[in-house]
């Protein structure tokens, strides 16, 4: 079969409210041919694959398949042309077969409207066998490690005779082993004339399966260049090559005495041997991709989840945390990565919600003192500048970044001295992340110690202390302001000696 | 100043639209029930209408605060027989009379703790949890009385049913006194803060160090505690240990929680809303009753009623999204 474009997406923009997340991208899909995309966290990869899905709607711009102009209005019609997604998450029916979930939908029916089980087994079976998956079409998908359901999720997607295949991130949830499986899956589907699209943070893998590569920053088309004339280094600096904006610009603080040093921590699977230290006054970032173990340590710490082995020492003594609430006695505060599932108890009021970790302070034999539950909530609001009608607003009302101001008033509120923010600025404006920045250097100011988990490199770069870069639950090393490199981080992280 | 005060306390105690509205639809259905039948709004007819929603309404205030929790409790029903049956068996053995009913309170405190305990320790669904309890309890009830009456109670507990202040049945003032209870604990106190942040999000309760073992515990065993109370009302007024009383009560009380804007997904409702739903569902059977409408119809409303109470709010809810 010779290369022709399969799909042209010309001049796309695509504006959400408060940013512009992509502009003025061209770029063209042929068959048989891999091609990479790359970019940091915000480049605007995944509202490209999106736009091309029909998940999300363009702004302005073209998209054309085999030539014919088309409206990619939903995701039905991006399948109906014969475009299809593996997402790294496994969406599956967990307590069905494998069999089952291949057929799932479109159940195969005899004369009498029964299900026919074996030719839903045998079809199965030839499939996985087909692209050389180890596992049974009769097992339950429960059963199998998640390594193995991503596969039968990769499996099901070639099922579907599919003639553009995006895979983005696909390698984050498998092993080594695994990760060789799926490459001979692509090579055989490039083989057979589908276009591949293979979103990866892994750059090594990229030169291992992919053809050309289009780097992505910002939003914006960098470059687009066959792979076998490029090389990591290259790559990176196109990826960050990038001055640092006046948004991250904040007062820095001479640091004060250790306030929390984590010696040796270890939780079998999830992160290994993991020491660091904070002091008073510093912000010490986390940098580490998704899936690298670094909210598993964030909320290890917290004693949100049990560890294995590890001390932890708060202002110079041990101690023992295996609650939320040995934690919060001791000063410390989380702020999770997901606020409405983990932060907020969002059909309560803003004052419930910042005084929420606080009423044993505010109460006697149990009965809340109403004046300070409400001069408290008044004082943070003030303080913290949150938008709202009211402090008896339901936070459910309030916008992403004003929700996010509502938790930290909740560790302002009960005296915490330990602020762990995880990827604080997620689904935030830019006017409230610049906020949120201001927010830290009073907290630093006041005599805090505050830890940053974020995948984001610009930010953790523009407002860190030092950087602590953890790869895969193992921990790479600390690096002080001043000696930040996006390429060298970025190189950590990916494991990339 | 007075004024000032009590008027902020009525404005708060009604802050939620849902509640004006059931305020307005109670007053629409006193109104069209006294004009069609003036003998409704007689002392005679609303005390009685009083008295007879006393036991579910007992139920009703602990059955809102596990429903507040994101919970159900469907044992209130068995733990009501249970609380009977132990308060008679004990002043028919000579106990003191308060002695007894102290220990069937807090026995059937105990009951709801150990649901909880095996709700949130054990991982069981409240749903299933509280069905074993009411199947086991009520089998227990059964089994030790071999299904027949305990007779025999002092005179003092029939008499309490009968008595009256300022023309007011006794139970009532019971009922009374457990709605206050339970405004003020939902209200002032940190237990019901933790409840409704249980039930609105329970990882994030947890991670904001509010110890959600020790207060799902505690939400049931309130729930016995009522149910319980409950049980002494029905003693009283039955004069005698019922072993077969209370069946189907847990869906009553329910019904009146959901009527009264309890949401069964947690977080949302209040012990004034339930009120306000048990005296609406009250008020629809005694004054169906007392025009002579069909007893059945009467369960065709009230089932409908139910239905469209949360039909309106998710309505609402969708128009809001």
């Amino acid at each position: 079969m010779t290369e022709h474009d399969f799909v042209r997406m010309e001049h796309i923009t695509k504006d959400f409210p408060s940013v512009r997340a992509l502009d003025d991208v061209s770029i063209n899909f042929k068959t048989g041919e891999v091609h990479a995309i790359v970019g940091e966290n915000g480049a605007g990869k995944s509202t490209l694959i999106k736009i091309l899905m029909g998940v999300y709607q363009k702004t302005s711009g073209e998209i054309f398949v085999e030539g014919q102009q088309v409206n990619m209005s939903d995701p039905i019609k991006s399948r109906s042309l014969g475009l299809s997604a593996v997402y790294q998450d496994v969406t599956l029916a967990n307590h069905l077969s494998v069999a089952e979930n291949f057929f799932m939908g479109n159940i195969p029916k005899n004369k009498f409207g029964f299900v026919k089980w074996r030719y839903m087994r045998e079809e199965t079976q030839r499939v996985l066998d087909g692209l050389g998956i180890k596992v049974d079409a009769n097992a339950l998908v429960s059963d199998l490690p998640v390594a193995k359901q991503e596969m039968v999720v990769i499996a099901k997607k070639n099922f579907d005779n599919s003639r553009l295949i995006i895979f983005d991130e696909p390698t984050a949830l498998l092993a080594n082993e695994e990760v060789s499986d799926l490459f001979e899956i692509i090579r055989k589907l490039k083989r057979e004339g589908a276009a591949i699209v293979y979103i990866s943070h892994r750059l090594e893998e990229i030169f291992n399966i992919c053809d050309i590569v289009t780097v992505l920053k910002d939003g914006k088309w960098i470059d687009t260049m066959p792979v076998s004339s490029t090389n990591e280094d290259e790559l990176v600096r196109k990826m960050v090559g990038r001055k640092i904006e006046d948004m991250y610009s904040i007062q820095h603080f001479e640091p004060g005495e250790k306030v929390l040093e984590v010696k040796g921590l270890t939780k079998e699977g999830k992160f290994k041997d993991i020491s660091f230290d904070v002091r008073r006054g510093e912000i010490l970032g986390f940098f580490g991709l998704v899936g690298s173990g670094r909210t598993e340590i964030m909320r290890a710490i917290f004693g949100a989840d049990n560890f294995d082995q590890g001390e932890l020492i708060l202002n110079g003594d041990k101690r023992k945390i295996r609650s939320p609430n040995d934690a919060i006695r001791l000063g410390v505060g989380l702020l999770p990565e997901d606020r409405k599932r983990q932060g907020l108890t969002l059909e309560m009021s803003v004052k419930e919600n910042i005084n929420l970790a606080s009423y044993k302070d505010i109460s006697k034999f149990s009965f809340i003192n109403l004046k300070s539950e409400r001069k408290n909530a008044s004082d943070y609001v003030d303080k913290l500048r949150v938008v709202t009608p009211g402090i008896n607003q339901k936070v459910l009302n309030l916008s992403g970044g004003n929700q996010q101001k509502v938790v930290v008033g909740k560790w302002l509120c009960k005296n915490s001295s330990i602020f762990i923010f995880d990827e604080p600025t997620v689904g935030i404006d830019v006017g409230a992340k610049r906020e949120i920045y201001k927010l830290l250097e009073e907290l630093l100011e006041a005599g805090n110690a505050v830890i940053i988990v974020s995948s984001y490199l610009p930010e953790i770069m523009g407002i860190a202390d030092r950087i602590a870069v953890i790869c895969e639950g193992g921990f790479i090393k600390t690096i002080s302001r001043g000696n930040y490199d996006e390429e060298e981080l970025l190189r950590y992280a990916s494991g990339i000696k | 100043m007075f004024s000032k005060l009590k008027n902020n306390i009525i404005i708060k105690t009604i802050n939620r639209v849902s509640e004006i509205n059931l305020i307005i639809i109670l007053i629409v259905l006193i109104l069209a029930l006294w004009i069609a039948n003036p003998k409704f709004l007689s002392v005679v007819n609303v005390t009685n209408l009083l008295r007879q929603t006393a036991i579910i309404g007992v139920l009703a205030i602990g059955m809102t605060f596990v429903i507040l929790s994101g919970g159900i409790d469907l044992s209130v029903g068995s733990v009501l027989a249970f609380s009977s049956v132990v308060a008679s068996k004990l002043m028919v053995a000579g106990v003191p009379i308060w002695l007894s009913i102290v220990i069937a309170l807090l026995s059937g405190s105990l009951i709801g703790a150990i649901m909880g305990f095996l709700i949130h320790y054990g991982k069981v669904p409240a749903f299933i949890a509280t069905l074993g309890g009411m199947t086991v309890v009520r089998a227990l009830v059964m089994l030790v009385t071999r299904a027949e009456k305990v007779l025999g109670l002092p005179d003092a507990i029939g008499d309490f049913a009968v008595q009256r202040y300022l023309e007011i049945p006794a139970m009532v003032y019971i009922w009374f006194m457990t709605i206050i209870i339970g405004l003020i604990i939902s209200r002032y106190t940190t237990f019901g803060r933790n409840m409704y942040a249980i039930g609105s999000n329970e990882e994030a309760a947890r991670l904001s160090g509010i110890k959600i073992g020790i207060s799902i515990c505690g939400i049931y065993a309130f729930s016995g505690l009522m149910s319980s109370v409950a049980g002494i009302l029905m003693t009283a007024r039955l004069g005698s240990g019922v072993p077969t009383a209370g069946q189907g009560y847990e869906l009553d009380a329910v019904a009146a929680a959901v009527v009264g804007g309890a949401s069964l997904t947690g977080a949302v409702g209040s012990i004034f809303g339930t009120v306000l739903g048990t005296v609406i569902i009250a008020t629809i059977k005694n004054g169906g009753t007392l025009l002579g409408i069909n007893f059945f119809i009467l369960d065709i409303l009230i089932g409908s009623l139910i239905v469209i109470a949360v039909l309106i709010d998710q309505l609402r809810k969708n128009k809001t999204k």
